[in-house]
């Protein structure tokens, strides 16, 4: 299953200055940790900056599926469900 | 343990360089000084990477090219950019320092980058917030923890918790190789104290002796000190200058108590500063910046006299240097790593400042310029 992620503009680097990327999962219904695992895979080194080396997700960094925050690694993704990844205000 | 007497190559007496440039990192990123042999004139240069939080920016004085830059960003996490061409290409390390997983640990910030022993091209230490010491075997493209300190038995009662430590997190830093033995190695901590290892790094075992610890009941700890900043004297691995939280201090090995060299300074000024800076050619010499560590703690010069301070004499006595530098009103401090020394042999000593200014003497100094200012808020200086 094909979902596409936004992109904010720190974590572009990664992905040639995508706004907007598309990755495969290979579950109908993957986890969001899936998917961003698959984001991995096609630009190694961007799952670091926004998920720690415990597993958990950076505190400035928000996940929205479709319209809802989702911190939860397991949640699954809706089919068709579009991802927005997004730098939040971190401070002077 | 006897060692064998080998100079240090980074503390050799050399001819005067030809140029000299200046590594500046910085809360918003990285801006690089340049001049040449007269050190009349400076060229800055930069931003490079704009925005990020860069702590440290080191050149690997075995190969002259290799650059490696600490950085952060408010949003992403801690990561290592590496350049083996002198700083015009960067690329990321594959694998940044970060804790074990199912550790429980999450490195917030690599703060402190340390070349290997010459003897092993490629070696890197890097030291984080909070506490944790990592290497890399292959330039820093790729770090895996110390195993031998990040998962020792003792770490934590070492360290504290990772809520413990100075304000921007507990810091593991000043990580010092023997030029003569590269399994001989240093590292200090804020908090945590001095520690030492015989084995590269497999065990350790703390090194406080004499060194005052004000902010604890028991003042005659073995560990869980707050050294700022230690350093090896030029051309001699066996003395260490550290500027404490608590004072200054020497050790000259194989002895295992400090000494206190903070009771020549002033009164008014104070013993607490964040850098030690020795000279590059003398082993009797050193510099420090005080801060003022009185009341809440302003972390600022004392009364708003910046000024630095020099011992000749191994720190029996030190001298102020503050000709040039504001002669009030001017609140600003200079950060652990925010100090250096280049290479010359009458010696340049630059500072950078909390509030962006990057000053330096050519005199060992007798005299103190501004070379540039409006920078953001500096990190670390180094002189390549």
């Amino acid at each position: 299953m094909n979902h596409r992620v936004a992109i904010p503009s720190p974590l572009r680097s990664y992905c040639m200055g995508a706004a907007t990327v598309t990755v495969e999962c290979a579950a109908d219904s993957p986890s969001l940790g899936d998917v961003l695992a698959a984001l991995e895979s096609a630009y190694p080194g961007i799952r670091f900056r926004m998920q720690d080396e415990q597993g958990h997700l950076r505190p400035h960094i928000k996940v929205f599926v479709d319209a809802d925050v989702e911190r939860n690694l397991a949640a699954r993704i809706p089919p068709g469900a579009d991802i927005m990844i997004v730098a939040a205000l971190s401070g002077g | 343990m006897a060692r064998t007497a080998a100079k240090h190559p980074a503390v050799k007496r050399t001819e005067a360089p030809k140029r000299t440039r200046l590594l500046i990192a910085t809360r918003k990123g990285l801006w690089t000084l340049s001049t040449d042999g007269a050190r009349r004139t400076w060229k800055l240069a930069g931003p490079q990477f704009l925005g990020n939080i860069v702590h440290h920016a080191m050149l690997d004085p075995r190969d002259g090219k290799t650059l490696l830059v600490a950085a952060r960003t408010g949003h992403l996490g801690p990561t290592v950019f590496r350049s083996t061409d002198n700083g015009k290409t960067w690329k990321e390390a594959v694998t940044p320092p970060a804790f074990d997983a199912g550790s429980g640990r999450v490195v917030d910030h690599t703060f402190w980058l340390t070349p290997g022993h010459t003897s092993q091209p490629g070696v890197w230490f890097a030291g984080t917030s909070p506490q944790g010491l990592f290497r890399s075997d292959d330039g820093g493209a790729n770090w895996k923890g110390v195993a031998g300190f990040n998962a020792h038995p003792q770490r934590k009662a070492w360290c504290g918790g990772d809520q413990d430590g100075t304000p921007d997190g507990p810091k593991l830093h000043s990580i010092l190789i023997d030029p003569r033995d590269a399994a001989h190695m240093y590292i200090s901590m804020s908090s945590g104290g001095t520690f030492e290892s015989n084995d590269g790094g497999a065990d350790w075992h703390p090194l406080n002796q004499g060194v005052r610890a004000d902010f604890q009941p028991n003042p005659d700890l073995e560990y869980g000190h707050d050294p700022h900043c230690v350093r090896f004297a030029a051309g001699n691995p066996d003395r260490l200058y550290m500027q404490n939280h608590c004072g200054l201090f020497r050790l000259d090995r194989p002895a295992t108590r400090w000494t206190d060299i903070g009771t020549g300074m002033p009164k008014a000024v104070g013993y607490v500063g964040f850098p030690m800076v020795p000279h590059p050619h003398d082993p009797n010499s050193a510099w420090i910046f005080p801060m003022d560590g009185t009341d809440v703690w302003p972390r600022i010069s004392p009364g708003g006299k910046p000024a630095a301070y020099r011992t000749r004499d191994g720190g029996k006595t030190w001298k102020r240097q503050a000709d040039g530098m504001p002669k009030s009103q001017a609140w600003w401090t200079v950060k652990r790593q925010a100090m250096t020394v280049d290479r010359f042999p009458v010696a340049g000593v630059y500072f950078g400042t909390t509030s962006g200014e990057v000053w330096g003497t050519r005199d060992e100094g007798r005299s103190w310029k501004c070379l540039a200012a409006h920078l953001p808020h500096i990190y670390a200086i180094e002189s390549v």
